[in-house]
């Protein structure tokens, strides 16, 4: 008996692709734990960074020693506990018990005014504080002790005008593209790169080798479907979550933090899943290179989670760094994608700004999938 | 218990066998150690700024040099207007534009007070206002020049001030890395105790070598504790290779007492290594457990302290992160490291994490048992 | 002499699924006992409730003289266990996992030292000894895990569908070694869904849908259900069932 017609073959990959797609859907959402990861994170630092961090310090607790208490100790220490930069703990009797309170953690700062102050002002025209930072924290050390000295100057500028000084600069200051110094601006950028290349490259990965480890990847190998559909049938749960996430992660920060997409959401965008293509293929790579579970999260993490967080530039400035690290940066994709994101959502600047970083991204994607497409096949055998 | 000892000579055996865990004990945390440091410097240098002089007088000209070659900032453009000015600022090419007006020297010698732009890019904003501070000193400096200089000697001196006595304590060069390794330490560890372990643990259950062992008269907590030691163990390893890499590397050297830090490490793996075993308890799959420890540890790496501070957090974050232990042990470090605290000081964080971490471990044994049988 | 393993309307509920439906039986001491039934019926659910990894939902069931509900753990000192995945380390050799298992159920160092020599030469796997378990064939794996699980000689060993994926003439091996064990009065409880192995059985239970609907010896089944082979006897009582698959 003649065997039934076949459709061409062209047909059955299409069909069959899309029901291996919708497998793979399935045994992701099916999954909780994996949900939690893949949605509650980008909201969870969405919250975090929007509300709950920022490198402002109000509020510092510190300690006042007055040995003086005349009219002018207590003026500027009304200043000081007037401003919302500072909270007074408590005022210490004796600068000794400063190492002691310091050990305990909880003041930042100490201002020690001596005795006599106001006397030695009035007479000698000259007198002195002391602010004793803790400067654990260099930087937050630094900041406070620049709160405390411009308290500090204010009184000495309305001594200066009390006195008629001339010759008065006054700088006009205007804070652009984030006029309340608040911390989202920032971030919010970088938690889109870092959750994007997050799910695409370490998820990705890990369920490639899973697959590689229980043998059904073998299996699939060795069917009739192109290795070109069984990647795509792989990454493209991954890819449509991405582009889910970063349609979240911009209505919170639009609905929570105040924070709108200022230029063209359209080439966000596109410029996003160039970027989610990026990652993915990175993820591509890595489950070629790994041959268990462990090492493709191992790998995602060292590999792409932490340069991801140092060399983006949006937790830390890179032109700080040695050379070294800003030459490596550059071959991070998502200290590319920050650019981009920065200039158009919170710059609002068109295509011309960021043509260079789109370019460099589009290279990335074209060569790595090039490569992990070639190699798949092989290394997988 | 001679069960226990067979639980950790097998445990042992299989950790020194598999070359991966190796690498992630030893290769990951010094890579970590010698990378997040060199990176995440804080220290605000190299502020780029955009000038724009429309007065060109013998003030402006000698206020620009002032700012150039003040160390903060360097100067990366100057231009003949405020609006090319503003367009580095856009294209990133500088942090700041600043302006000095036409007239400037006229309007501060006739009207007694002149007026300077500058624009600031916020979007990193520590940059900006720390940027804007040095400005404005340099500025305040530049000021009590001119007068000094411009006016008699006896108007000058007529008018009091205020001097700043600052000094910094703990950290008097300014380190970033005092205060950022311990962090880093904190975090390696905890990685290690959150995310290993329950990834060890599943990995039995994937296997099937977890029934094998339910099976067998091997009481359930001395499962766990089968479980907990090696961890424990391996957590203060790399905990002290950490110790080292920062003494060799960074000459930090803890002004406190050994002990406390070591207390400490223990009361934290303690409960963190329980975080681990319940993330097992509810995972099925490895795939399953490195999601959930990586949710948590994710938000631990934010919200701890460990690149920015945890006062600066609104009172309902700060509430919440008391119950984080990875919180309350970097603050420890930080302060027996840096201050040399003793464990009065630090008792309230010490009580924290055993609090938490008695529940954590407790929810987790209880879960154990409710759902292997 | 008391059978080592009695059941008295023994059930497992799932919510409103019943996996295990009322099995009453007994297994004398010394024999071999084959739990036969298809994918589905209930058979690996009942097994693990007799080792003390399931607690029942009803019914009453000891095993080598203690009850399941009260004495669990006395029941797990007394029984060995392979089940369908071996539970052997990959990643730690032969010897290492004797003596691993072996040490968990309580035998001593020196009785270690002195077991492993006598259960590689058993197995011949004296070559072996520090091979890594997951460099070994399929079918060498699965005597070890065997051995393995009656090292601390227990009253009674579980074998769930020990030889599945493996040829015949390691699987007959296998019973070799089952064989050997009933001989020295270690009871042998096991699943299979292989229907020859089901003659190498003193006796043998066929569940279909949760109950038992056949239990006695090869040659009685094949008699009452008219069959010439077991696997006859198989497809006559469960090819009605409605529970088919795991």
């Amino acid at each position: 008996m003649p065997s039934p017609e076949m459709p061409p073959e062209k047909e059955i990959n299409m069909k069959q692709l899309i029901v291996f797609i919708k497998k793979e859907f399935l045994q992701v959402f099916r999954d909780k734990q994996t949900l939690l990861m893949l949605f509650g994170l980008p909201i969870a630092q969405i919250v975090l960074f929007g509300f709950a961090l920022s490198n402002e310090v109000k509020g510092s607790k510190i300690v006042i020693t007055d040995y003086s208490k005349d009219a002018v100790t207590t003026r500027i220490i009304g200043k000081i506990t007037a401003s919302q930069y500072f909270t007074v703990e408590q005022s210490l009797q004796n600068a000794d018990q400063l190492q002691a309170a310091f050990r305990k953690g909880t003041i930042k700062m100490a201002v020690v005014f001596p005795a006599n102050f106001a006397e030695d002002l009035a007479r000698t025209g000259k007198a002195s504080v002391e602010i004793i930072a803790d400067a654990s924290d260099p930087n937050e050390g630094t900041t406070v002790a620049n709160y405390m000295t411009q308290i500090i100057n204010d009184y000495n500028l309305e001594l200066d005008s009390i006195a008629g000084q001339p010759l008065q600069i006054v700088p006009d200051i205007l804070n652009l593209y984030n006029p309340q110094l608040s911390g989202p601006p920032n971030f919010v950028p970088g938690v889109m790169a870092l959750v994007l290349m997050l799910v695409c490259t370490m998820m990705t990965s890990v369920a490639i080798v899973k697959e590689k480890e229980l043998g059904t990847m073998e299996i699939l190998l060795v069917s009739p479907f192109k290795t070109l559909y069984i990647i795509i049938a792989k990454l493209t749960p991954n890819l449509l979550i991405s582009i889910v996430n970063f349609f979240i992660i911009i209505l919170l920060s639009s609905v929570f933090l105040d924070l709108q997409v200022k230029g063209s959401l359209l080439l966000l965008t596109f410029c996003s899943i160039l970027f989610i293509l990026t990652s993915l293929s990175i993820g591509l790579l890595l489950s070629i290179y790994s041959s268990t579970q462990q090492g493709a999260m191992m790998g995602a993490l060292m590999g792409m989670m932490l340069p991801t967080m140092l060399l983006t530039g949006f937790l830390f400035p890179i032109d700080n760094m040695p050379l070294a690290l800003q030459w490596l940066a550059n071959i991070v994709p998502s200290r590319w994608y920050f650019i981009i994101v920065k200039n158009v959502m919170l710059k609002g600047l068109g295509f011309a700004s960021i043509w260079k970083e789109t370019l460099i991204l589009l290279g990335m994607c074209v060569i790595l999938f090039g490569i992990s497409l070639q190699k798949f096949k092989i290394r997988l055998q | 218990m001679k069960t226990l000892i067979f639980l950790l000579e097998k445990e042992f055996r299989q950790i020194l066998r598999n070359r991966q865990t190796l690498g992630v004990l030893i290769i990951a945390p010094v890579i970590q150690l010698l990378l997040l440091p060199l990176a995440a410097n804080y220290t605000v240098k190299n502020i780029s700024i955009a000038v724009v002089d429309h007065d060109h007088s013998t003030f402006s000209r000698r206020l620009i040099p002032k700012i150039t070659s003040s160390g903060y900032f360097t100067l990366t453009g100057y231009t003949n207007s405020y609006r090319q000015a503003l367009t580095l600022v856009e294209e990133d090419k500088a942090d700041l534009a600043f302006q000095i007006p036409a007239n400037f020297e006229r309007d501060l010698i006739r009207e007694n007070s002149a007026k300077v732009y500058m624009a600031i890019d916020a979007i990193d904003g520590t940059k900006a206002s720390l940027g804007g501070a040095y400005l404005n000193s340099i500025l305040s400096d530049f000021n009590a020049d001119i007068r000094v200089n411009q006016a008699p000697a006896s108007t000058a001196a007529d008018a009091p001030h205020i001097d700043i006595i600052s000094s910094d304590w703990y950290n008097p060069f300014l380190n970033y890395n005092l205060y950022i390794v311990p962090a880093i330490l904190v975090t390696l560890v905890t990685a290690l105790a959150a995310m290993q372990s329950a990834f060890n643990i599943v990995q039995e259950k994937e296997s099937g070598t977890i029934e094998q062992i339910n099976v067998s008269p091997i009481k359930k907590y001395i499962f766990i504790l089968g479980k907990l030691i090696p961890f424990m163990v391996l957590g203060i390893l790399v905990f002290s290779l950490g110790l080292l890499v920062g003494w060799l590397v960074y000459g930090i050297v803890p002004a406190g007492n050994l002990l406390v830090l070591y207390s400490s490490l223990v009361v934290y793996l303690f409960a963190m290594l329980g975080l681990g075993l319940l993330i097992a308890t509810y995972s099925a799959t490895q795939m399953q457990a490195m999601s959930l420890s990586f949710f948590f540890i994710n938000i631990f790496n934010l919200m701890s302290g460990v690149f920015t501070s945890v006062d600066s957090m609104p009172a309902w974050a700060q509430t919440l992160v008391e119950t984080f232990p990875p919180s309350h042990f970097i603050k420890i470090m930080r302060m027996v490291v840096l201050k040399g605290s003793g464990f009065g000081d630090i008792a309230y964080h010490l009580a924290a994490m055993t609090v938490v971490g008695t529940l954590l471990n407790t929810w987790a044994v209880l879960n154990y048992k409710k759902t292997s049988s | 002499m008391p059978p080592v393993i009695t059941t008295e309307k023994l059930s497992k509920q799932f919510g409103p699924f019943k996996a295990v439906n009322e099995l009453t039986f007994q297994v004398e001491k010394g024999e071999i006992f084959g739990f036969l039934g298809a994918n589905g019926a209930g058979k690996t659910t009942a097994m693990r409730m007799l080792c003390g990894l399931l607690a029942p939902s009803s019914g009453k069931a000891s095993v080598a003289g203690f009850d399941v509900y009260t004495q669990p753990n006395q029941i797990k000192r007394k029984i060995g266990y392979m089940s369908q995945k071996f539970s052997l380390y990959g990643d730690l050799t032969v010897s290492e996992n004797i003596r691993f298992y072996s040490g968990i159920y309580g035998m001593s160092r020196q009785q270690i030292r002195q077991k492993t020599p006598e259960l590689l030469e058993e197995l011949q796997l004296q070559q072996e000894a520090k091979t890594l378990v997951a460099d070994l064939p399929l079918g060498w794996k699965q005597k070890l895990a065997f051995s393995v699980s009656i090292a601390h000689d227990p009253d009674i060993v579980f074998l769930d569908e020990p030889t599945s994926g493996v040829d015949p003439v390691t699987r007959r091996q296998f019973w070799e070694l089952i064989y050997h064990a009933a001989e020295k009065g270690v009871t042998v409880f096991v699943t299979t869904h292989y229907m020859d192995e089901a003659e190498y059985c003193n006796r043998v239970s066929i569940m279909v849908d949760g109950v038992i609907a056949a239990l006695d010896t090869p040659a009685h089944l094949k008699q009452q259900h008219g069959g010439e082979s077991m696997e006859d006897v198989f497809y006559a009582l469960a090819r009605n069932a409605t529970r088919k698959g795991d």
